[in-house]
């Protein structure tokens, strides 16, 4: 391939079929956006559980119940489940060489964090509404 | 290179690979990179423990009493001990990188402090949440 300045190639014949970088910038966007956001949700979610430790089940059904501890624990699980989505994307494409096996861990990282992001807002919801 | 390539396959074969882990002196901002993954991962892990004691609340008191008697065991608590240290040393981590997003803290005693910060923050950190829980349990 020439690159020289009085090349009649158009930019996109140049790339083409080269390899697409499949993705933008989203991904490192959505992952330190994310880490913002769970600056402060990870800590409430700690002093939410460390005020729980010990406590009997109906205080904690009553303090899990509490619309600002559902809605501040349901935050702290949309932010941080997608972040260590995005995350063990990262690893897995780094050190995951042969495709399919790359495909199917993506594949399963993906079902992971649906399923237990999933289960933890049933729960937490239903700690609120039942 | 000068020597002749007999054929396109065995080129391929004799492709140099660049040096890895192995080759280089352990430093601590190369530990502290792996330590930030390692972090990372486990807290990934330990979202399936976060899901089980939300479900069991969720469930009834017996489940609940069910999980509660497994974390409140010497295992249960030394894993949520790790739990606790992995969530502040994985954070301070990730307060490194904003540093270093901002393009500052790259350079040779910066990064050896944010390192040092990571490490000791995180153990500071885990030690104030447990006496915090002992005490006001």
């Amino acid at each position: 391939m020439t690159n020289t300045p009085h090349s009649m190639r158009t930019p996109m014949g140049k790339v083409r079929y080269l390899g697409s970088a499949k993705s933008g910038t989203r991904h490192m966007l959505h992952t330190r956006l994310t880490a913002i956001a769970l600056l402060p949700l990870s800590i409430a979610f700690v002093w939410i559980v460390v005020s729980l430790v010990g406590k009997d089940y109906n205080t904690v059904r009553a303090t899990l119940g509490n619309p600002l501890v559902s809605v501040t624990l349901l935050l702290f699980l949309i932010a941080g489940i997608y972040h260590m989505m995005l995350g063990m994307q990262m690893v897995i494409e780094d050190y995951v060489y042969g495709e399919h096996t790359k495909f199917w861990l993506l594949a399963l990282n993906t079902c992971f964090a649906i399923a237990v992001g999933l289960a933890c807002a049933y729960a937490v919801l239903r700690l609120s509404f039942v | 290179m000068a020597e002749p390539n007999p054929s396109p396959l065995a080129a391929e074969a004799r492709r140099p690979l660049s040096p890895h882990l192995q080759v280089y002196r352990l430093t601590l901002t190369m530990m502290m990179s792996g330590i930030h993954r390692i972090t990372g991962m486990g807290l990934y892990l330990g979202t399936l423990l976060l899901a089980w004691w939300l479900i069991a609340a969720a469930t009834d008191a017996a489940s609940f009493e069910t999980v509660s008697w497994v974390m409140s065991s010497i295992i249960g608590r030394l894993i949520l001990l790790g739990f606790t240290w992995a969530l502040f040393t994985h954070m301070l981590g990730g307060v490194r990188h904003f540093i270093w997003d901002a393009g500052i803290g790259m350079e040779h005693p910066e990064r050896e402090y944010l390192a040092h910060m990571t490490i000791w923050g995180g153990l500071a950190l885990t030690l104030i949440v447990w006496v915090i829980a002992y005490a006001v349990r």
